[in-house]
C-alpha cells in the first residue's frame, strides 16, 4: 500500500459532532436574508400565480355560480373548478375523501376553496378571485363541539379506552369532583404561510417545490390530482419557515392546484397563501371540551377518573382520528389511574379541519388531568405539587405503573426530575412569599404552579414509524446527505448531519446537508410526532454505516488485517498500526471499485398497537420534563403578566445541547401562548373573525418571562439514536404551567370555597370573570369563543 | 413638478417614472428587486417579518429607522434611503446584528429572522440598552420558533461585537436623491401626489377631495394589500415640510399632523408619563415610525388610541380647506361611527395639546389581550382634579366603549363635587351603562368591556387616594 499522500489529521475529536452545541446549519443565511424558502426561488418570467375563490358560507349549497367577472379580471389567464382537475379532485391524508376544489355545488366550512384562478401575479389572483358571483341556498350550520354531539354529527361513534371499572370506583369513592374545561384551539402561526411551486417537465413529469413537512404525501396527493403514476412527480423541500404540524397536511391543496395548472397551461405556477386567507383555510389545532369525574380518596389519590373529550374535529377528517386518539393517550399524563374511562367524541362541525399541531392532542388530554389535579388540590385544600407527586407513576420496578392503554411505563423519571425542579426553582419558598405578597396586594395578585410532562414518542400508527436516508461519500471525502425529514427550525438537518460526522468521524462541515427529495429519500414519513431525529438519525447512522462497513472490509484488506483493527478516528482511519487520512481511505477505496453509496432504513422496534382492543405499546419511550411558572394577575382588568419559568427537560443524552434547548424555549413560549392569549372567535355565521396577526395574538418578546431552562441528565433507556430522546413536541407541554399560575392566582383572589372554573385560552377576560366568579360577582357572558 | 419617484436603496440612487404608486416597498423589493431576504408574513404590519430599514434627514441629521415594507407604498420612500437585509453586513464580517443571531442561536426556522436583524440593525445606533428597551426594539417582529431568549439576547450581545467599519455616511447617497420639489408620479391608472409644501397640500387636497390622503399608511396600507382597494388618487404628506414638526412650549404641544407616534413621542410623554406608556405601547416600533398622530385622529376610528388621552386633556384639532383654517375641541371632530367633521377638501392640519396641570394628573390604561402590538378592548383616560377632597373636574374618555372615542358624561356628572372616596366611585358605576352600550367582537365582550371600564375607574382611584400597593403589571410604574 502507497505511503499516505495526504497529511493526517491529528485532532481528538471532531468539529459538530453528536453533543455539540452546533449552530444551525442555516443561521449564517437566516441572519443575511440568503437561506431561500418556496417563494424565494427565482422562477422564470413567465410563472403565474394562483389564488383560490373561498367560501363564504358555512354550509350551503351553491345555486348558481357565475366565474365570468372572474376571466375577464385584469391578468387572469385559467380558471379552474373541481370538473377540470383531471385525476382524484383530493387532498385527504386518509383514506376518506376531501376535494380540493368544492364539488357538488356543496360548501362545508367558510373559506373552502371553491376554484383556483391562475393570473400574471400573487395580486391579481387574489383580486379576481374576490369577483365571482354566486347565489347561494344556505343550509343550517354545526359550529361548536357541543352542538356537534348534540346533533350526532360524529366521524366515527365515541371511542373507548379503559382499564378497571372507574364508574364503580368513583362511585365507590370516599369524594367525587367533576367538572368541565374549554379549550381553545390554536393557529399555527408559522411565518412563512403555505407556499408551493410547480414547474412542468417532459412525459407526465412534474416537480414541486414546497413548504411542507410530508413531501411523500405531496408527491401523491399531486400524482392523484393528476392521474399520473407517483413516479412522475418529485417534490423537494429544502426548508419551511415554520411547521409545528400546519405543514403536514394543509399544504396538499397548494401543491395539488399548482401541479395542474402547471401541467395544463405548460408553464411553472406558483401559490402562497395570503396571511387572512392561510388562517381562513387551513386547519388548526383542535379545540376541546373535556367533562370529568374523578373519585379520591383523602390524601387526593385518584382511584377511579371518567373523561369525556369532545374533539372539534371541523368539516373533514384529515388527522383528527390519531390526534384525538393522542388526546385520551395523554389523559393520564404522569399519573396512575387504577381506574380510567376515557371516551372520545370527534365532532364534524361547520369550520375548518382542525389538524396536526405540535402535540397532536396530547397537549389536551394533558391539559384535562392537570385541570382535574388542579381542582383535586383547590378543594383539598393541599399543596398542588404534592397532589401530584402522590399520583404519579411509580418509579420503575413499582407497581403502579400500567397506563389506561395497558403499556407500562418502564422509563419513569419524572420523581427525580420533580423534586430537583422543585428544589431549583425555590419553589416552596416562592409559594411562602407568594401568600404574603397576595395578602397585602389587594389589586394584583400572584400565582405560581408546577406541572410535569410524561409525553409518548412514536407515531400510534405503527406503520408510520419508519425513515428512509441516502448517504454518498464523495471521492474527497466530503459527504453529501439526504434522508426523509424535513428542516422547518427544529434543527433536524443539523442534528443529523452530526450523526453522519460523528460516525464517519469526519468534521460537520465535511457534511452537505442537502433538501429533502422524494427522489432521494422515497416513501418517506411525515417530519412529525418529534420523530423527526430518532428515526432519520437512525436511517442515515445506517447508511454511514453501511459504507463505513465497506471502508472498514476494504482496509482491512488492502492493510493486510483484520476489521477488528480498523478504527475511525478524528479525520483519519487507524489500520492496524497505521494512520490513514478520511479522504485518502475513500479515494483508494473508490480505485478499488468500493461503492460509495448506501440507502439507509429504520423502523422503531418494540412498538404494536391494537387500536380495536385499545391496547398495546404505542411508544417506543417516554420524554419528560416539568415546568415552575410564576404569574401575576390585575384583578381589575384580568390581564396577567409571566414573571418567571423554571423548567427542567428530559431529552435523554442530547444529540445537540444548543438546539434542544432552543426547542424547549419555544415549545413553553408556544404552548404559555395557546393557553392564555391565543384566542380564535368564531362569529355565529362561522366565521373566523380572528383571522390575521392583528387579531390573533400570539406571544411577543415581552410575554417571555425571566427563564431557566436545564437539561436533566438522563440517557435513553432505549436504543434510540444516541440515547438521545426527541424533543419536538414534549415541552410545549410545560406551558401548561402557564395556565395552572393564572388559576392559582385567581383562585387567591376568593375565600378558597369558590374553584376558578377557568377556561383556555385564559384571556384577560377569562380571568377577570374568574376572579369575580371567586368572589362571589358572577357575571355571564354573550360572547362564547375557542372551542 | 417632478413625475420620476427618486430614492436610495442599498446605497443606489433609484428613480421610478411607471411603477403603479400602489406598489408596496416589499413586492417591489422582492417581485421586482429579486431582494428576497425581506420577506412576507402577514402583508399587514403586524408581524415584521418585512422589516427594513429607512433612513431620512430629520431636523438635518440622517435617522436610521425600521419600517414595515409591506405597507410602505413606494411614493412614501421619495427622498429617502431604503436598507434591506441583503445589505447590512460588511466584505468580510456580518453585522453585529447578523452576528449575534448566528452565535447565539437565535434563528429556528429563520423566516422571521431577516425583520429581526433590520429591526436590532436599527436600534443599534442607540448603543447598549436595558432587557426592556429590548423588547421594544423588537415588539413588532413575531418569532414562532425561538421564544424570543436567544433574540433578546442577541439585541444586548451585539453591542459587545466588533462595530461595524464599513458603514458609509448616509448623506450623501440622501443629498443626491434630495429635491425640493413636489412629485405627481401616473401610471397604472393611479396618481400620487407627493406636495413639498403645505400649500400644496391644501390647493390638491382641495381640488382632489376624492384623493386618499396617506400619511403613514398602517391604516391606508392594510386597505390595498388586504382590502385590495384601487384608489385612483392618492396625496401623500410625508414630504409636506414642517408636517412633521413637534413643538412643545410651556402650555402646549404642538403636532403636525405628519407627526410620527415616533417622533411625538417624547413630547406626549412630557404631558403625562401614562401617556408616554401608551404611546409606547401604540403598535410597534415600526408602526410608531409611520403612523402619525394626526392620521390616527383622521382615520375616526373609535379604537384609536390617541383621541381618548388627547381628548381628555382638552386637545384642539386644527383642519384646513385652501387657505381656510379652522381650530375645534378634538371631542367635536367624532360625530358617529364612520363620520368626522370634515369636509370634502379639507385635512387635518395639526393638533394642539394644553399640558395639564400636573403630568401624573392624567391617568391612561389600554386594555388589550397582549401587552405589545394589539389593538386596545378598552382604553380610558382620566384627567381627576380634586380640590379640598372633592371631584373638582373629570374629563373621563374611553376608546372602544363605543362607535367612537368618547366621554363618560353621566359617570362624570356621577363624581362631580363629591368626595373623592370609594363611596363616590362606587355610587358612580351603574352611570356606566348610560354612557356606554360596548359592543362584543373578538377582541372581548360587552360585558368585560363595561366591567373593565368600571373597574379603571376604580384603578384611578386606588392610584389618586395614596393606596401603597402597586396596581400595574406593566410600564414604568409596574410591579418590578
Ligand atoms: C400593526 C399595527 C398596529 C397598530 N396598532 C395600533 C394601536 O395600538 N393603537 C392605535 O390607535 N392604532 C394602531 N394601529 C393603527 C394605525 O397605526 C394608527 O391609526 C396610525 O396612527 C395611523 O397613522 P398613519 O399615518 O399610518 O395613517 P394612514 O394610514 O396614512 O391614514 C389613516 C387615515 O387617516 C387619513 N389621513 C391621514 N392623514 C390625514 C390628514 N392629515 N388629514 C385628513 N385625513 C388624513 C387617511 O386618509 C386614512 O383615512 C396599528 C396599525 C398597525 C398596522
Ligand atoms: S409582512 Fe408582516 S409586517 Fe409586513
Amino acid at each position: 500500500m502507497n505511503a499516505p499522500s495526504r497529511p493526517l489529521s491529528q485532532k481528538t475529536e471532531i468539529e459538530g459532532g453528536v453533543r455539540a452545541p452546533q449552530r444551525h446549519d442555516s443561521g449564517h443565511k437566516h441572519v443575511s436574508g440568503t437561506a431561500t424558502y418556496v417563494d424565494d426561488i427565482p422562477t422564470p418570467a413567465d410563472c403565474l400565480s394562483v389564488a383560490f375563490g373561498l367560501s363564504p358560507k358555512a354550509r350551503a349549497r351553491i345555486l348558481s355560480i357565475d366565474l365570468g367577472p372572474v376571466r375577464a379580471a385584469p391578468g387572469v389567464v385559467d380558471v379552474l373548478t373541481a370538473a377540470d382537475i383531471p385525476g382524484a379532485n383530493d387532498v385527504s391524508p386518509n383514506a376518506v375523501h376531501e376535494p380540493l376544489l368544492a364539488e357538488d355545488g356543496e360548501v362545508f366550512f367558510v373559506g373552502q376553496p371553491i376554484f383556483a384562478v391562475v393570473a400574471t401575479s400573487h395580486l391579481a389572483a387574489r383580486k379576481a378571485a374576490r369577483l365571482a358571483q354566486i347565489e347561494w341556498e344556505e343550509l343550517p350550520a354545526i359550529l361548536t363541539v357541543e352542538e356537534a354531539v348534540a346533533a350526532d354529527s360524529l366521524f366515527e361513534a365515541p371511542y373507548v379506552m379503559q382499564r378497571g371499572d372507574a364508574l364503580a370506583a368513583i362511585a365507590a369513592a370516599p369524594k367525587v369532583i367533576e367538572g368541565s374545561i374549554g379549550i381553545g384551539g390554536q393557529e399555527h402561526f408559522y411565518l412563512e404561510s403555505q407556499a408551493a411551486l410547480a414547474v412542468p417537465g417532459e412525459d407526465a413529469d412534474v416537480t414541486v417545490h414546497c413548504s411542507s413537512q410530508h413531501p411523500t404525501e405531496i408527491q401523491h396527493k399531486v400524482a392523484e390530482n393528476l392521474a399520473v403514476p407517483f413516479n412522475a412527480v418529485t417534490v423537494e423541500v429544502r426548508r419551511m419557515g415554520g411547521g409545528f404540524g400546519g405543514k403536514e397536511s394543509q399544504g396538499n391543496a397548494l401543491a395539488a392546484i399548482c401541479a395542474v395548472a402547471a401541467k395544463r397551461l405548460n408553464r411553472p405556477v406558483k401559490m402562497r397563501y395570503d396571511r387572512d386567507d392561510d388562517m381562513q383555510i387551513t386547519g388548526k389545532r383542535h379545540g376541546f371540551r373535556i367533562d370529568y369525574r374523578v373519585g379520591i380518596d383523602e390524601d387526593g389519590r385518584i382511584l377511579g377518573v371518567q373523561f369525556e373529550q369532545m374533539a372539534h374535529c371541523g368539516w373533514s377528517l384529515d388527522l383528527s382520528m390519531p390526534v384525538a386518539d393522542r388526546a385520551m393517550f395523554h389523559a393520564d399524563n404522569a399519573y396512575y389511574l387504577p381506574h380510567a374511562y376515557i371516551r372520545s367524541y370527534r365532532c364534524r362541525t361547520n369550520t375548518c379541519s382542525n389538524t396536526a399541531f405540535r402535540g397532536f392532542g396530547g397537549p389536551q388530554g394533558m391539559v384535562g388531568i392537570e385541570r382535574v389535579l388542579d381542582q383535586i388540590a383547590f378543594e383539598l385544600g393541599r399543596e398542588p405539587a404534592e397532589i401530584r407527586a402522590l399520583n404519579y407513576y411509580d418509579r420503575p420496578g413499582g407497581e403502579r405503573v400500567m397506563t389506561p392503554y395497558h403499556m407500562e411505563v418502564e422509563d419513569n423519571v419524572i420523581h427525580a426530575l420533580s423534586e430537583q425542579l422543585l428544589a431549583s426553582s425555590d419553589y416552596a419558598d416562592r409559594r411562602a412569599k407568594i401568600k404574603d405578597f397576595n395578602a397585602q396586594s389587594p389589586v394584583l395578585k400572584k400565582g405560581i404552579a408546577f406541572t410535569p410532562v410524561k409525553f409518548g414518542i412514536s407515531f400510534t400508527l405503527t406503520w408510520m414509524n419508519q425513515a428512509s436516508a441516502l448517504v454518498h461519500v464523495y471521492t474527497d471525502g466530503s459527504v453529501h446527505l439526504n434522508h426523509g425529514g424535513t428542516e422547518m427550525g427544529q434543527g433536524l438537518f443539523v442534528k443529523v448531519a452530526q450523526v453522519a460526522a460523528e460516525v464517519f468521524q469526519i468534521d460537520f462541515d465535511r457534511v452537505k446537508i442537502t433538501a429533502t427529495n422524494t427522489g432521494k429519500s422515497a416513501n418517506t414519513a411525515p417530519t412529525a410526532a418529534s420523530s423527526g431525529s430518532d428515526i432519520n438519525g437512525m436511517a442515515v447512522k445506517n447508511a454511514c454505516e453501511q459504507i463505513k462497513d465497506r471502508l472498514t472490509a476494504f482496509a482491512a484488506e488492502r492493510f493486510q488485517t483484520t476489521p477488528d483493527q480498523v478504527r475511525f478516528l478524528p479525520g483519519r482511519v487507524q489500520v492496524g498500526e497505521a494512520q490513514i487520512a478520511f479522504e485518502e481511505l475513500v479515494s483508494q477505496a473508490f480505485m478499488a471499485r468500493v461503492s460509495l453509496s448506501a440507502a439507509g432504513h429504520y423502523a422503531t422496534p418494540k412498538i404494536h398497537w391494537d387500536r380495536a382492543a385499545a391496547r398495546g405499546r404505542p411508544f417506543y419511550y417516554f420524554a419528560y420534563g416539568a415546568a415552575v411558572t410564576e404569574a401575576t394577575i390585575d384583578t381589575l382588568t384580568g390581564e396577567y403578566r409571566f414573571d418567571r419559568a423554571d423548567i427542567l427537560h428530559d431529552v435523554g443524552r442530547s444529540l445537540n445541547p444548543a438546539i434542544d434547548l432552543g426547542q424547549i424555549e419555544g415549545g413553553y413560549i408556544q404552548g404559555l401562548g395557546w393557553l392564555t392569549m391565543e384566542e380564535l372567535f368564531w362569529d355565529d355565521a362561522g366565521r373566523l373573525r380572528t383571522h390575521a396577526p392583528s387579531t390573533y395574538k400570539i406571544p411577543t418578546a415581552s410575554d417571555r418571562p425571566e427563564m431557566s431552562i436545564a437539561l436533566f441528565d438522563n440517557e435513553n433507556r432505549e436504543e434510540t439514536i444516541f440515547r438521545s430522546k426527541a424533543v419536538g413536541e414534549p415541552p410545549l407541554m410545560l406551558g401548561i404551567s402557564a395556565l395552572m399560575a393564572l388559576s392559582d392566582a385567581v383562585a387567591a383572589c376568593g375565600d378558597g370555597t369558590v374553584y376558578p372554573d377557568l377556561d383556555a385560552p385564559a384571556t384577560p377576560e377569562r380571568v377577570l370573570r374568574a376572579v369575580d366568579r371567586v368572589r362571589g360577582r358572577a357575571w355571564e357572558t354573550t360572547r362564547e369563543s375557542g372551542r | 413638478m417632478r413625475d420620476t419617484l427618486r430614492f436610495v436603496l442599498n446605497g443606489e440612487a433609484v428613480s421610478l417614472s411607471d411603477v403603479d404608486p400602489r406598489t408596496t416597498l416589499l413586492d417591489w423589493l422582492r417581485e421586482r428587486r429579486r431582494l428576497t431576504g425581506t420577506k412576507e408574513g402577514c402583508n399587514e404590519g403586524d408581524c415584521g417579518a418585512c422589516t427594513v430599514g429607512v433612513t431620512r434627514l430629520e431636523d438635518g441629521v440622517p435617522r436610521r429607522r425600521a419600517v414595515n415594507a409591506c405597507i410602505q407604498l413606494l411614493p412614501m420612500l421619495d427622498g429617502a434611503s431604503v436598507t434591506t437585509v441583503e445589505a447590512i453586513a460588511g466584505p468580510e464580517r456580518l453585522h453585529p446584528a447578523q452576528q449575534a443571531m448566528v452565535d447565539l442561536h437565535g434563528s429556528q426556522c429563520g423566516f422571521c429572522t431577516p425583520g429581526f436583524v433590520m429591526s436590532l440593525w436599527s436600534a443599534y445606533p442607540d448603543g447598549p440598552q436595558p432587557r426592556r428597551a429590548v423588547e421594544d426594539a423588537i415588539a413588532g417582529n413575531l418569532c414562532r420558533c425561538t421564544g424570543y431568549g436567544p433574540i433578546l439576547e442577541s439585541g444586548e450581545k451585539m453591542h459587545a461585537l466588533p462595530a461595524p467599519d464599513w458603514e458609509t455616511d448616509p448623506l450623501p447617497a440622501l443629498e443626491a436623491v434630495a429635491s425640493a420639489e413636489s412629485l405627481a408620479l401616473t401610471a397604472a391608472g393611479c396618481t400620487a401626489y407627493v406636495p413639498a409644501t403645505e400649500d400644496e397640500l391644501a390647493t390638491l387636497v382641495a381640488a382632489h377631495p376624492e384623493a386618499v390622503i396617506v400619511a403613514g399608511a398602517t391604516d391606508v396600507g392594510l386597505w390595498i394589500t388586504k382590502r385590495l382597494m384601487e384608489p385612483a388618487a392618492l396625496i401623500f404628506v410625508n414630504r409636506v415640510k414642517g408636517f412633521d414638526r413637534v413643538v412643545e412650549t410651556p402650555t402646549h404641544v404642538e403636532l403636525g399632523a405628519g407627526a410620527t407616534y415616533a417622533r411625538a413621542a417624547a413630547a406626549l410623554a412630557s404631558l403625562s408619563p401614562d401617556l408616554g406608556e401608551m404611546v409606547r405601547r401604540l403598535g410597534s416600533v415600526q408602526v410608531r415610525n409611520s403612523g402619525c398622530v394626526g392620521a390616527n385622529i383622521a382615520n375616526g376610528s373609535p379604537i384609536g388610541d390617541g383621541p381618548p388621552p388627547l381628548i381628555a386633556l382638552g386637545a384642539e384639532l386644527v383642519l384646513r380647506k385652501g387657505d381656510a383654517a379652522r381650530t375645534i375641541p378634538l371631542e367635536d371632530f367624532f360625530l358617529d361611527y364612520g363620520k368626522q367633521d370634515r369636509a370634502p377638501g379639507e385635512y387635518v392640519s395639526a393638533v394642539r395639546i394644553p399640558r395639564p396641570k400636573s403630568p401624573d394628573s392624567l391617568k391612561v390604561y389600554k386594555i388589550s389581550k397582549r401587552f405589545d402590538q394589539d389593538i386596545t378592548a378598552t382604553l380610558g383616560a382620566f384627567l381627576i382634579e380634586i380640590a379640598d377632597g372633592a371631584v373638582a373636574s373629570a374629563s373621563i374618555v374611553y376608546g372602544g366603549m363605543a362607535g367612537i372615542p368618547k366621554r363618560a358624561r353621566a359617570v362624570e356628572a356621577a363624581l362631580l363635587g363629591r368626595p373623592w372616596t370609594l363611596e363616590t366611585v362606587e355610587a358612580a358605576l351603574p352611570a356606566y351603562a348610560e354612557d356606554f352600550q360596548p359592543m362584543s367582537d373578538m377582541r372581548a365582550s360587552a360585558e368585560y368591556r363595561l366591567r373593565a371600564a368600571q373597574n379603571l375607574l376604580l384603578k384611578t382611584f386606588h392610584e389618586t387616594s395614596g393606596a401603597p400597593s402597586k396596581t400595574r403589571l406593566v410600564g414604568a410604574e409596574a410591579l418590578a
